[in-house]
């Protein structure tokens, strides 16, 4: 597929997502209710709901979902691997440490501008700990291992959050689990403005080396050989992604897969060029996580999906034909 | 260009012995130059120490009298196109994107390419003999189509010299000869040409100097009828070789004996 057609065509589905997500809702708003609202807005309950409720979340999605799936292009792109996410790296679960570590110490509410730099560190601290294990082994990073590292390292972390939420007081344990499941609900302009300090800012640096990151999806060495720094990339590239990452869960918790899913089917239509790869795949991400959380609202409302349930549900699938796959290449 | 390493000795973390143990040598400039030795000999070693990808444990490695760490890395990848001895391709990537990619160090950070660099592509594309495949798959490629993809990338980079790792291996007498001959043009005009291989039979045909390694150190090295005597390779090798010289080229054979045959 033409590069140009795509980015159209997810452009197109990422305003349909954003309109359909303003129209529709737990509360019933006729169309001219929901104009009205964003417009002159008479009725106070209905501008809140669009402007206070819907309109952030949309956002929200719209930050996190494009920040998880370029955190997954970039991790894919530095370990050559298609399996590799935010979530199944465990890097999630690490941000979800620090940040439930300072909601429960009382240093921090959600919200708050610190959380994401705990989240970061715990980030950071999942990476080290995922990376030292899967290259323990040699220069090459097999796959199992890999994932290995990743499914027990993310174990240790739910552990962790588990036991920092049993010594924590009620009203913390409350707050903390509905968030930490990955939801869009508790967003709010504040949260909006948070995940787009770190998740733009960020974006950009990780788009601005799609051109060394294509080095290195083929190899560490020959990336030196073309010129790349590839140290220095290597280490960029990880920091901004785990940072990205780590915006994301501190605003919206741990949402599983986005950067497996949608990496994976830019590329079946685009191929692997991470100049156009990263900035579809945010799109795509952008995309993708909108209609997510509005599957969420809507297929038992008033009942509300965790969000998590619905990537997962789209991602496991994928997760699996992708691991056959690159096991029977091995 | 000029290559040289000055008392080289690289030691890998927790191996028992040095992987080089002190190695010295000069490849001068426009010289198509062998590297030879058994398996474990340090052949892959030499050759990125050489380029710089290898931090070495004491000594150095020098292009051109500069100590190859100093120079800068882009400008080294347009004097120098190297090809590591295997890559595993992840994702896949079309022949002409994996060869534009020997344009990186051309490029600034926002410059797409420019006419110069599509002319390069387009000659290494056809120097070797790929131009056919430029929408294929790489992935969908055979080991010898896929190794002269590689090479066309490191000509793309248009360099002064070429340093491959083993660019024959696995490859039948077609295409062998073909990458030989490529290597054999770029020496002749002028480029230096650093080859890692295990034929020594061939290396004797289109070599200028060649460099024989056994477990880390110099064991020969000069002209290929200098370094291919029985002795020297029976030794090296620890097995028992004849060497002739081949009628039709006149360049020395190597013949390894069966038990019991002299």
């Amino acid at each position: 597929m033409n590069r140009l057609t795509l980015a159209t065509l997810l452009g197109v589905t990422l305003t349909i997502s954003v309109l359909a997500g303003v129209r529709f809702g737990s509360v019933p708003l006729t169309t001219s209710q929901v104009f009205a609202a964003l417009t002159a807005g008479d009725v106070e309950m209905h501008r809140d709901i669009v402007l206070q409720l819907r309109l952030p979340r949309i956002l929200l999605g719209v930050l996190v979902g494009g920040g998880l799936a370029l955190a997954g292009a970039t991790f894919q792109a530095l370990l050559r691997n298609p399996l590799a996410e935010p979530y199944i790296l465990g890097i999630s679960g690490g941000a979800s440490v620090g940040a439930v570590t300072v909601l429960a110490l009382g240093w921090a509410g959600l919200g708050s501008w610190s959380l994401p730099l705990a989240a970061f560190a715990g980030a950071l601290l999942a990476i080290v700990l995922v990376f030292r294990v899967a290259t323990a082994t040699g220069q090459a990073m097999d796959v199992r291992v890999l994932l290995l590292a990743g499914v027990v390292v993310a174990a240790f972390f739910s552990a962790c959050v588990a036991f920092i939420l049993s010594v924590s007081s009620a009203r913390t344990v409350q707050s903390v689990v509905l968030w930490i499941m990955g939801s869009l609900a508790n967003a709010s302009w504040q949260s909006v403005l948070l995940a787009a300090v770190y998740t733009v800012p960020a974006a950009v640096v990780l788009i601005a080396l799609a051109r060394p990151l294509n080095l290195m999806a083929i190899g560490e060495e020959t990336a030196h050989y073309l010129g790349a720094d590839v140290e220095g990339v290597k280490r960029t590239a990880l920091v901004i992604a785990a940072l990205i990452t780590a915006a994301g869960v501190a605003v919206a918790g741990v949402i599983g897969f986005v950067g497996l899913v949608v990496p994976h089917a830019i590329r079946l239509l685009i191929g692997s060029d991470h100049r156009a790869l990263l900035p579809l795949s945010f799109l795509g991400g952008a995309a993708f996580l909108t209609l997510a959380d509005l599957i969420a609202r809507l297929a038992l409302a008033p009942t509300e999906i965790p969000i998590g349930v619905i990537t997962a549900f789209v991602g496991v699938p994928i997760f699996l034909v992708l691991l056959r796959r690159s096991l029977a290449g091995t | 260009m000029r290559f040289e390493a000055r008392d080289l000795v690289v030691r890998y973390p927790g191996a028992q012995r040095p992987a080089l143990d002190g190695i010295s040598m000069t490849v001068p400039d426009g010289c198509l130059y062998a590297v030879l030795g058994p398996n474990g000999s340090g052949k892959s070693t030499l050759m990125r120490s050489l380029m710089g990808a290898l931090e070495p444990t004491s000594g150095g490695s020098y292009i051109d009298d500069r100590e190859v760490g100093t120079w800068d890395r882009r400008e080294l990848a347009r004097a120098v196109g190297a090809v590591a001895q295997s890559e595993t391709l992840a994702f896949p990537l079309t022949v002409r994107e994996m060869v534009g990619m020997g344009r990186y160090p051309h490029l600034g950070p926002l410059a797409g390419e420019g006419d110069a660099d599509r002319e390069a592509i387009a000659t290494a594309l056809a120097e070797c003999d790929v131009t056919e495949f430029t929408a294929r798959d790489v992935t969908t490629l055979s080991g010898g189509e896929r190794q002269r993809v590689r090479i066309a990338r490191a000509l793309a980079q248009q360099p002064r010299a070429l340093v491959l790792d083993e660019p024959t291996n696995s490859l039948d007498i077609r295409h062998e000869m073909a990458i030989l001959e490529l290597l054999r043009r770029s020496a002749d005009a002028g480029l230096t040409v650093i080859v890692v291989t295990h034929g020594l039979d061939l290396a004797a045909r289109f070599a200028d100097r060649m460099l024989l390694l056994s477990q880390g150190t110099v064991a020969a090295e000069g002209t290929p009828a200098e370094v291919m005597t029985e002795q020297t390779l029976a030794g090296v090798y620890s097995w028992p070789v004849s060497v002739t010289t081949d009628p039709a080229t006149g360049t020395p054979r190597v013949t390894p004996l069966r038990d019991g045959q002299t």
